[in-house]
């Protein structure tokens, strides 16, 4: 290549997919382009058209229509086009035309071939289909994560300390002291082989033994938790860590073919990783007032940051704020029947919406409520009920978790209410949909019991399941609700490109993106009978029934990842200069990375909600929000 | 507005201008320039094969300054082939003056090892037989070319250019504004290449040496026929 022609070569280098190009190949790319002008308004690409050329947009700006004629993208300097064809018969897929004057660097097909067969990453561009383009950003995100590769075994340290049911309270206590063990496992070994029955820890120790001054003959058997949290061999660190902060256990033994391999405690994980969200749970619970709790709700943000600092996926980083937030609730819930007394009746404590599904952020409102027992006789315990709900609600406002803007927590009457109520609005919702009432109930479909009688919420979850997947009605209104949030076409320069091809300025990366992805999971989930509530669970629990192809469900879930982790990273940098997050995104703040991919992952998630509107037959065109 | 660019060769034959200088030509290299041909005027810009062609110089007089570098990009108005531009630097006859080096981006180590234009005509006439030049501001490369041509072969060469700049100046013809005008704040339109090319969203390239301004004027070409003639338009409506 000539040297004066560098002006050009170094335009395509700084544009994907040729930005990592070696310079043989981009030399070889600007020997054989061909310059072409094409005013405004002109056709380039005529549908079924013959094209030998792949088409490269060094200034100006060019619509790419659908067969349809539908607008699938509006692109511009740097970008090129014409590639699907190329692929296949050499004959136009998508028609394109001029919307500015335009110059375009027309490269041949014989150079096209030449890239593809030599330059992979140029080769995963343009096949497409863009959804492996966006599985390869997202996997290329997490390889440096350690706690995302690193497998729980490398956690133990020393054979499992255990001893056989029939010991007691003294005994139990001099072995974990001889050992040096913040826990023993206990095995019972009235069987052929000893089997694990239960677990004992320090804090047992000191909150049911010491504190109720148990005799030190006491059997072991009759203070030891049971039906134990375990964990897999083969899991990864993250996982015990979520499964730590779910179930909000210390101590988890690592089973191995039925057999106990070892324990692994919150410390081992907190040594691992110092500043772990763990530490801040632990905390929340040594906290013995509102203005205490109130005081460490400030290390929530930086919790927050330190775990998108360290790479972490969007599954791990919503769960440990949903740990977080379950945590804070918990506290309060706890403080408050200190302040209150007991409670009259057994009572579940719910979560709601994103923190049931293991999706909350750092910008997040409370939704919560409470289902009672069903010897609720208002005049005589919902005084206590409501002033229960009124401490934890304020006391999560004091932490930073506002008030519910529809009133969707346990202070509304209507969301305080016995089981069987709770039963009747379930059947209700679910039997007669009207999609009114299913626009603001949507959330009760995401829930978790998180305090108290959780059995209740269990129920509620069964009743669900049972009802749900049979209604095509239901599911019909559910899936109309899920189409209301469209996500945008993509980015055009500076401005967010609708599908009626208008601009806007800035856009709601939870309205338009997350929400309308975990909407129409939960559609799914709904009518295949899944008890899961997050959204990646969701999605595994949909593939398996093969209500959408495992390529559609993976593909879903990268857009999923992709489009939380932008707006996690967006909220965490507010956060970093200062500011207060938000969901709202101005496309100059996105990275040329991020825009590229949110761009597929938005046509993923579109794709998605038009399999949505024909599955559940909910007809009408899509409206833009 | 006529669609024709006027100029002192307005009524040149020049297919005919072509045929007598084939006979009468005795450098080789100059005959085959001219049994190459001229389109008739008549035929449509669409189907001419052209060459941008771009001298960077040491000044402006063609009997006083040299050439110091040639770009040119054979092209047609569907497209300008890349692979096929060429870019020679040669030794200019006179000492290159002090400040044209910084503007030409050539070092004086680079032209003391350059040919003298006359070992590289073989290449040079390989590019523009058979085509018509297109160059921004007429007054220097077929000047330039002609004297260069006259002192080392004793021969002239005759031939017709489009002049990107010609067209920019029929196209603005009040580009200058009266006095008066110019108190009512307006501006002069400039027909320089850089200018030309924003009015036509063309981009703006970052360096200048004869090759990219070469490609420059091709592409400003393209866009003016597209924007203000059209493909079928008469090369003889054009040629100055």
């Amino acid at each position: 290549m000539q040297a004066e022609l560098l002006d050009i070569r170094n335009h395509i280098a700084q544009h994907a997919p040729f930005d990592e190009m070696p310079e043989e190949l981009l030399d070889r790319i600007v020997t054989g382009i061909e310059v072409a002008y094409y005013r405004a308004g002109t056709q380039i690409l005529e549908l079924g058209q013959q094209n030998y050329w792949l088409h490269y947009i060094r200034s100006g700006a060019v619509e790419i229509f659908r067969r349809s004629g539908e607008l699938y993208n509006r692109i511009g300097e740097g970008e090129i086009f014409g590639q699907f064809g190329l692929l296949r018969n050499q004959k136009v897929r998508f028609p394109a035309k001029a919307i500015e004057d335009c110059l375009i660097y027309k490269i041949p097909y014989e150079t096209f071939q030449h890239l593809w067969e030599n330059d992979e990453n140029f080769a995963d561009f343009v096949e497409i289909e863009d959804h492996s383009r966006l599985r390869s950003a997202v996997s290329r995100r997490h390889k440096s994560n350690e706690l995302m590769s690193a497998k729980v075994t490398r956690l133990i340290a020393r054979e499992p300390v255990s001893a056989p049911t029939t010991v007691r309270l003294q005994e139990a206590a001099r072995i974990m002291t001889d050992n040096g063990v913040s826990a023993l496992l206990l095995m019972d070994e009235s069987g052929d082989s000893p089997r694990l029955k239960g677990i004992i820890t320090d804090r047992d120790l000191r909150t049911r033994a010491v504190t109720n001054a148990l005799p030190s003959e006491t059997p072991i058997s009759e203070i030891m938790s049971e039906g134990l949290i375990t964990i897999s061999a083969r899991s990864y660190i993250f996982e015990a860590m979520l499964t730590m902060l779910h179930n909000n256990v210390h101590h988890l033994p690592v089973m191995e073919d039925h057999e106990v391999r070892g324990v692994i405690a919150l410390s081992d994980i907190v040594k691992y990783e110092s500043q772990s969200s763990l530490y801040l749970v632990s905390n929340i619970y040594h906290q013995n007032d509102v203005k205490g709790l109130k005081k460490i709700s400030r290390e929530v943000r930086d919790s927050f940051v330190r775990m998108v600092n360290e790479d972490a996926n969007s599954h791990m980083i919503g769960s440990a704020m949903a740990g977080i937030g379950r945590s804070f609730s918990q506290r309060l819930l706890e403080l408050g029947e200190e302040k209150l007394g007991p409670p009259p009746i057994p009572y579940c404590f719910m979560a709601l919406g994103s923190m049931a599904r293991d999706e909350q952020l750092v910008v997040t409102d409370q939704d919560n409520a409470m289902v009672l027992d069903d010897s609720f006789i208002p005049e005589e315990h919902d005084e206590y009920f409501l002033a229960l709900a009124k401490f934890v609600s304020d006391g999560l406002a004091e932490c930073g978790y506002t008030y519910c803007t529809g009133d969707i927590m346990a202070t509304n009457p209507k969301w305080r209410q016995p089981l069987s109520v709770w039963k009747d609005y379930f059947t209700d919702w679910i039997d007669n949909p009207k999609a009114e009432a299913l626009l603001n109930s949507n959330i009760f479909f995401d829930l978790d019991g998180i305090y108290g009688e959780t059995d209740y919420a269990e129920q509620l979850k069964t009743l669900i399941v049972n009802k749900a997947s049979n209604s095509q009605r239901f599911l019909t209104f559910l899936a109309r609700n899920a189409l209301n949030r469209t996500p945008p076409l993509g980015f055009f320069r500076t401005f967010v490109l609708e599908e009626d091809g208008k601009h806007q300025k800035t856009f709601n990366l939870k309205r338009r993106g997350t929400a309308p992805v975990s909407d129409l999971i939960r559609v799914h989930a709904l009518a295949c009978g899944s008890r899961s509530q997050n959204s990646f669970e969701r999605l595994r629990d949909i593939a398996k029934t093969k209500l959408m192809l495992d390529d559609d469900a993976g593909n879903l879930r990268d857009a999923l990842e992709f489009i939380s982790i932008v707006r996690i990273r967006h909220q965490a940098l507010a956060i970093e200069e200062g500011r207060d997050p938000d969901n709202n995104v101005r496309p100059e703040d996105l990275s040329p990375f991020e825009r590229s991919h949110l761009k597929d992952a938005f046509q993923i998630v579109s794709n998605a909600q038009k399999f949505l509107r024909f599955r559940y037959n909910a007809g009408g065109a899509t409206r833009n929000v | 507005m006529s669609s024709v660019i006027k100029s002192g060769n307005s009524k040149q034959n020049w297919p005919e201008n072509y045929r007598k200088g084939a006979e009468q030509a005795k450098d080789t290299r100059i005959r085959a320039f001219y049994e190459a041909g001229c389109p008739s005027p008549d035929t449509p810009v669409r189907d001419v094969p052209l060459v941008a062609l771009d001298f960077e110089t040491t000044g402006l007089e063609a009997d006083q300054h040299s050439i110091v570098s040639i770009g040119l990009v054979p092209f047609t108005l569907t497209g300008i082939q890349l692979g096929q531009c060429w870019h020679q630097v040669v030794r200019p006859r006179l000492p290159l003056h002090k400040t044209s080096v910084t503007i030409h981006g050539i070092t004086h180590s680079e032209i003391e090892n350059a040919p003298d234009l006359e070992d590289v005509l073989d290449p040079l006439f390989e590019h523009l037989n058979g085509r018509i030049p297109v160059v921004h501001y007429r007054n220097i490369e077929r000047p330039f070319l002609n004297t260069a041509l006259q002192w080392r072969l004793n021969e002239q060469l005759r031939f017709p250019v489009i002049d990107t700049m010609a067209i920019e100046a029929h196209l603005h013809p009040n580009r200058n504004p009266s006095r008066w005008q110019q108190l009512m704040g307006k501006k002069p339109i400039s027909i320089r290449l850089a200018d030309s090319r924003l009015r036509y969203g063309l981009p703006h390239y970052a360096s200048h040496n004869a090759l990219i301004d070469a490609i420059a004027t091709a592409e400003l070409l393209q866009a003016q026929i597209l924007h203000h003639f059209s493909p079928d338009t008469p090369i003889g409506d054009l040629w100055v």
